[in-house]
């Protein structure tokens, strides 16, 4: 049974235009130990569809259809006090920007208390403390720091914090949004392979979110790419990358200058992403689309398998 | 995919040099508190950048690599002279600028133009695109009437890709999108046809799909206008695909400097290559298996003596931590700063 089982999620932001459809029909679920990443460019929905599955939505947004089954309790129907026991302790979230996400004023070990002792009241201070420094420990941060200020740690330094913070409480699933960005590249390196290591060590299952597909390659077992809040493309995520079908997914794969490769002309995905206040009829990368066909101006493509294993697309060219 | 066929790809000769930068330094005095003031007679100073050489050929792209701290935008201001070096020189067409005045200076800035990180603070939120595009053109009074400074400007929209131009002229900065902003910010530094363009990671504020169009759009302008350009980045892949030559920083100085082919292909400097070894690969079957580099950039205020890379690397003897290893020649126009290298070097230097 998968951990987190998606289906036919929507979630709508309501306008005075009308509603943007930030997420519109996504279903996946995710297996015990592990990693799913899904990517996309910047407004095609993936922290919406983050904040939905935690119910963490600000007051203007609606989950219009679906459910999100956590560990065989359906998420939507719990109460308020009720889904407060999953966040952090079923499902925790690293946020993005994650500098500016310590406070300020109160030392980094007493924030890790804090979380500690909210959710299992019982937990001796000294116990809370313990287990805080350990924390620290897992994600190679020095026990004696735990009395510093957010202030004294490098960024570095705060983004391991925070993930020891999400792994306060033993959670079933992590999920990260933009767990690299805005981190220099061997500090990027050294956090992603500390979630690598994490993720063998403690089983964890977990959803990343990036826009930068390179972390993903690194880090997932399986990819979905997001468009226009629809998955477009989905699969292990070696097939993906071998054979990315989705016109979209090719153009974000040809789009990276690689390293230990001679110096090519770089592909790029010319246009932006649609107004999903009045997303674009059919499929909706049709504007961009090199391929694009009278069918895709017309009908929405379905995900259907193609290729092998669970490798998954949405376009007209496959049939 | 096609080539990108550039005739100055490694060979940075033939071509007359456009900036020098001498033994550039700069150090900012770090404040201390009052009594500290008083007893002590030492002045600490954050060693931004100490003691670099290096030279941008016309039309080449020079990249400097580096964490962020090693002191690259740094370097890219002191070049623009947006900063007063403290010591050394940058020597622009044959003339160290580094002495002039404001108004001798002025000439010099219509030829050295600079492209910041941010696009969503390098613009002025109140004017209008043209007006944003326009003011440099206004400030070095290079248009006579309003005509032929419309005209410009259009001209210059069109070649950053801004079409129809007119559509554009008139609009605010929040109307657009993260990559349209870095094409104005683009247009701005190339409307004045500089001699030198400094890039100040001008791409990695965007989302990687878009990074890939602007990425291109200045290389095809670098070689339509002929330009030079200082290209800064902590992305080593994106400068593999920009730059001619490259150098690598690290805590204010150049570790290792040469064309892009050789410092990336045949790295020798041990930060050179745990740099390549942190960029993550877009490629799930071949994912990083060897180690990366622990602990961060120390802090320039102290620098660790000797070499200053000795407390991370791997290789480290006794040498390193006493003795600063000097940038010398290991292959022709590849120069390192290691004690590695050292017994190959007095042949060739």
């Amino acid at each position: 049974m998968p951990v987190l089982d998606v289906d036919g999620l929507r979630t709508y932001y309501k306008t005075l235009r009308g509603d943007v459809k930030a997420v519109d029909g996504v279903s996946f679920d995710v297996e015990k130990g592990q990693a799913l990443g899904i990517a996309g460019e910047s407004g095609c929905g993936k922290t919406t569809l983050a904040l939905t599955i935690l119910r963490l939505l600000p007051s203007g947004a609606k989950i219009v259809a679906g459910t999100v089954i956590f560990d065989g309790t359906s998420l939507g129907s719990l109460r308020d006090d009720e889904i407060r026991k999953i966040r952090w302790k079923g499902i925790s979230l690293v946020f993005q920007g994650a500098m500016n996400a310590l406070n300020p004023v109160f030392n980094v070990g007493d924030q890790i208390v804090e979380a500690i002792k909210t959710h299992e009241p019982d937990t001796s201070s000294k116990e809370a403390w313990r287990r805080a420094e350990d924390l620290l420990e897992t994600v190679g941060i020095e026990r004696s720091r735990a009395t510093n200020y957010p202030h004294e740690f490098s960024g570095g330094m705060k983004q391991r914090a925070l993930i020891a913070m999400a792994l306060a409480l033993n959670p079933l699933m992590l999920i990260a949004d933009e767990p690299g960005t805005a981190l220099d590249v061997i500090v990027q390196a050294q956090v992603l392979k500390l979630m690598r290591e994490l993720k063998e060590k403690l089983n964890l299952s977990m959803i990343l979110i990036s826009h930068d597909l390179s972390i993903l390659a690194e880090t997932s077992d399986k990819l979905a790419i997001m468009y226009a809040g629809k998955f477009v493309e989905y699969g292990d995520v070696k097939e993906v990358f071998k054979e990315p079908l989705h016109p979209y997914t090719q153009g974000l794969v040809g789009a990276f200058p690689k390293i230990n490769e001679p110096r090519k002309k770089l592909l790029s995905v010319p246009g932006s992403p649609p107004d999903l206040l009045n997303p674009p009829t059919g499929c909706r990368f049709h504007p961009r689309c090199p391929y694009a066909m009278d069918i895709c101006r017309q009908e929405e493509p379905l995900l259907k398998n193609e290729g092998s294993g669970d490798h998954q697309v949405a376009c007209w060219l496959y049939k | 995919m096609e080539t990108v066929t550039k005739t100055t790809v490694g060979d940075s000769g033939g071509q007359p040099i456009v900036v020098r930068v001498e033994d550039l330094t700069k150090w900012f005095p770090l404040k201390t508190g009052l009594l500290k003031s008083i007893f002590s007679t030492e002045q600490p100073f954050v060693r931004a950048v100490d003691g670099i050489n290096f030279e941008i050929h016309r039309k080449e792209i020079f990249g400097l690599a580096g964490e962020s701290g090693s002191g690259k935008t740094t370097t890219g201001r002191l070049i623009v002279r947006l900063l007063e070096p403290t010591k050394g020189k940058v020597v622009f067409d044959g003339k160290d600028i580094t002495k002039l005045s404001d108004r001798e200076l002025k000439p010099i800035r219509r030829r050295i133009q600079i492209v910041f990180q941010d696009p969503y603070e390098s613009l002025n939120p109140r004017m209008t695109l043209k007006e944003i595009v326009a003011e440099p053109l206004r400030v070095q009074k290079i248009c006579k009437t309003e005509d032929e400074l419309e005209e410009r400007v259009k001209a210059i929209l069109r070649d950053v890709e801004l079409v129809p131009p007119e559509e554009f002229l008139y609009r605010y900065p929040h109307e657009l999108s993260g990559g349209q902003r870095q094409r104005i910010a683009t247009a701005r530094a190339f409307v004045l046809q500089p001699d030198l363009i400094v890039a100040d990671e001008p791409v990695s504020m965007l989302d990687v799909s878009i990074r890939a169009e602007i990425l291109n759009l200045m290389l095809n302008l670098v070689q339509k206008y002929e330009t030079s350009f200082l290209f800064i980045t902590h992305d080593l892949a994106v400068s593999r695909h920009m730059c001619d030559r490259l150098g690598i920083m690290y805590l204010g100085e150049i570790v290792e400097t040469g064309p892009t082919e050789k410092v990336i292909g045949n790295s020798l400097h041990p930060y050179t290559q745990s740099l390549i070894a942190a960029v993550p690969v877009p490629d799930p079957s071949s994912r990083r298996t060897g180690d990366v580099l622990s602990g961060e950039i120390p802090s320039p205020v102290n620098p660790p003596p000797g070499c200053r890379f000795h407390t991370r690397c791997p290789y480290a003897h006794m040498r390193c931590t006493s003795e600063p290893p000097r940038l010398v020649d290991v292959e022709p126009d590849h120069k390192v700063a290691c004690h590695l290298y050292d017994g190959v070097s007095p042949s060739l230097s």
